[in-house]
């Protein structure tokens, strides 16, 4: 070892007694940690590659393996943890900016955690889910200031493009190249099962995608890769992204290896060159000039689709969120800072914008108080670990949520932080055709489903208790909602009371 | 009749429809005995073929015209005529290998006797199929005589 050593940060432990030296993790850790002694039988491990993927754990058929944290102290010091000198041990030796892929993992406030939800008792009556009509289909896009009808009754008000969802749950940006095309034809076949949108992140659509094109949002992002009119026409709804909420202000990179044909057809750039989307988009300085941007998107496609833009969750969030409904946007997603990525400098990724539940509370206030918000709809994203996040978000004033890592976690992701490697032993952000087709999209649409329909269930189940039998009259209802062990100050911003209030 | 077909653009080399097969074909259908203490040592009658980029479990086509059947001199390997299984009588089976020799997949394994797959005879869906992490082999009758 030298002054570059780095202690590991798991060993991986096999269970003499159970291992049958079948040879199966030698042959499916992509980091190349377990290997074959001398005699060809006798399945051997260096732990220093592992990353805690536990492909090799879920593959062994007899449960041999274990992974364990390994512990190497340093002298104990609460400000120079082992991590920060880790980090600068790495810098010392490459000179560069560390990365990181999935969202950020510091113990900051999950303000989910600190949220307490309501149900009936006495007063009014709870619903059962299973007995009455609950519903939570979900309608996006920029509604009619007001109504107009004419003398028989009939509506005279051009009704703005809308789209229908039958879950307020839809499916975050994952371009393809950052993520496999397995992986996003998975979310693109259970989003048209489940009635929702996939998107298709700033690479371009694939052709092998074409079916499912009324289920696709169609992202146009700074590096405009993939954009040409048919993209634009074949989606439900258009998305330009501003930001994203594990790298606000940051552009992105997909290294040129990961261009390969497919990558480089569907984004239309040469096959191996880096795929560099700037930071900011060249042609937006302003609001006005977003203004722009929307309406070309919108004659492009004879005004039938919604444009929706998706912006980081900053300090200044509210304004922003309103300058975007004012330049024409139909609906705006914020992505909070706890959002995931394929790859993300560590540092902007760790310390880089704000909460999603203070961003959405805010936003939607200062939408209300301009009263503007019932002519644009909100997507949340950034971090929904399971059904009653998604409850929260609504009342705290979301139409719809975007989900990636749940999904993600479904398809057999363990959240081991490395998709900015390439070398995802789950064929998710992986490039590499041997760990592509690990990911069978006849079974993991299946599994994104199964989870889907199990928060469907579950958004109904706490609705019921509620006594409320709509989504739409949960949405912005912060009544529903007590704060725990929260300070008045974040309260405020959240615009609910405390528990006991 | 139902054969077991291999779909190699989802094969992952893993190589647990071996350990399965063999777990199967042991005595004590326990998957540790089987692969670690059994003797004589269960044999698997899937094979993998192939590396990492491209892999597929060759197993047992159950021929409409089993050459195995035609050359075998002793008449322990016959085709089920109402199954279509070919299969090897044990109690016949002179272990000469005629059969190994012919069979134009190599799917005949040697042990005591000519080891075959038997489809896991008493069995709904054969233990390959069954335990494919990925769905790499089918169950499935596409046609064919049997
Ligand atoms: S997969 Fe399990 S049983 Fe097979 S060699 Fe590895 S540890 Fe042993
Ligand atoms: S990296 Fe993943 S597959 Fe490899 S040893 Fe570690 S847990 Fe197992
Ligand atoms: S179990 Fe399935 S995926 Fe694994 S080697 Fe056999 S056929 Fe291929
Ligand atoms: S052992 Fe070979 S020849 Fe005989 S039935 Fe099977 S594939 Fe055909
Ligand atoms: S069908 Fe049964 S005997 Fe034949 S290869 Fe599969 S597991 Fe082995």
């Amino acid at each position: 070892m030298s002054i570059n050593y780095i202690p590991r940060r798991f060993t991986v432990v096999r269970d003499k007694e159970l291992c049958i030296n079948c040879g199966c993790c030698v042959r499916q850790c992509s980091n190349e940690c377990h290997y074959y002694a001398d005699d060809g039988k006798t399945a051997l491990v260096n732990s220093n590659a592992c990353v805690a993927c536990h492909r090799c754990v879920d593959m062994c058929p007899t449960g041999a393996l274990r992974i364990e944290k390994y512990v190497c102290d340093y002298r104990e010091n609460a400000n120079w943890t082992p991590q920060y000198q880790q980090e600068i041990c790495r810098q010392a030796a490459t000179g560069g900016v560390l990365l990181s892929g999935m969202g950020t993992p510091k113990p900051y406030p999950v303000y989910w955690d600190k949220i307490l939800l309501n149900a009936s008792q006495v007063t009014n009556p709870s619903i059962d889910p299973l007995r009455e009509p609950m519903e939570i289909r979900t309608i996006l896009g920029r509604k009619p200031e007001k109504i107009t009808v004419e003398k028989k009754g009939k509506s005279t008000v051009e009704m703005p493009p809308q789209v229908i969802l039958e879950t307020p749950i839809m499916f975050s940006a994952m371009s393809f190249g950052s993520i496999s095309l397995n992986a996003q034809k998975s979310l693109a076949m259970a989003a048209k099962n489940l009635g929702t949108l996939f998107n298709t992140g700033e690479g371009g659509l694939h052709p092998d995608l074409k079916d499912y094109t009324d289920c696709a949002i169609v992202q146009v992002a700074s590096g405009r890769f993939g954009v040409h009119k048919e993209y634009l026409q074949n989606s439900r709804f258009i998305e330009i992204k501003i930001g994203q909420g594990a790298k606000p202000g940051i552009g992105g990179h997909l290294p040129g290896e990961k261009v390969n044909v497919e990558v480089s057809n569907a984004r239309m750039i040469p096959e191996g060159s880096d795929a560099i989307s700037p930071a900011p988009h060249h042609d937006i300085y302003s609001i006005e000039d977003l203004r722009q941007l929307i309406w070309s998107l919108k004659q492009a496609t004879h005004n039938e689709k919604p444009v929706s833009v998706k912006i980081a969750a900053v300090h200044n969030v509210a304004a922003i969120v309103s300058g975007c409904a004012r330049a024409g946007a139909d609906i705006i997603a914020i992505d909070g800072f706890r959002g995931g990525t394929g790859a993300a400098p560590t540092r902007i990724r760790d310390n880089v914008g704000i909460p999603i539940e203070l961003a959405l509370a805010a936003a939607d206030q200062r939408l209300r108080d301009e009263g503007i918000r019932s002519s644009i709809s909100l997507v949340a994203a950034g971090s929904f670990r399971c059904s009653a996040d998604i409850v929260k978000a609504i009342a705290l004033g979301a139409d719809a949520c975007y989900c990636a890592s749940a999904p993600l976690i479904a398809m057999g992701c363990h959240m081991c932080q490395t998709c900015n490697t390439g070398k995802c032993n789950w064929g998710i952000a992986t490039q590499r055709p041997e760990l592509v087709k690990r990911l069978n999209p006849d079974i993991m649409h299946e599994r994104v489903e199964n989870l889907i329909n199990a928060w469907n269930h579950e958004i109904k189940e706490i609705m019921g208790g509620m006594g409320i039998n709509s989504v739409d009259s949960l949405r912005g209802n912060r009544l529903m909602l007590r704060g725990i062990g929260l300070t008045e100050k974040e309260l405020e911003i959240l615009g609910i009371k405390h528990a006991g209030e | 009749m139902k054969r077991v077909y291999a779909k190699e653009e989802l094969c992952l080399n893993c190589r647990l429809c071996e350990v399965y097969c063999k777990t199967a074909h042991s005595q004590s259908k326990d998957i540790i005995k089987a692969n670690k203490y059994e003797d004589p040592e269960p044999v698997s009658r899937v094979t993998v073929c192939g590396d990492k980029m491209l892999s597929a479990a060759v197993n047992c086509r159950h021929c409409d015209n089993p050459k195995c059947v035609e050359a075998c001199i002793t008449g322990a390997m016959q085709k089920d005529k109402k199954t279509g299984i070919v299969r090897v009588d044990e109690e016949k089976c002179i272990g000469c290998m005629t059969c190994l020799a012919v069979c134009p997949f190599g799917c005949i394994k040697t042990g005591k006797f000519a080891v075959k797959c038997d489809l896991c005879c008493t069995e709904d869906e054969p233990a390959c199929v069954k335990n494919c992490p990925n769905r790499a082999l089918v169950y499935a009758d596409f046609g064919g005589k049997g």
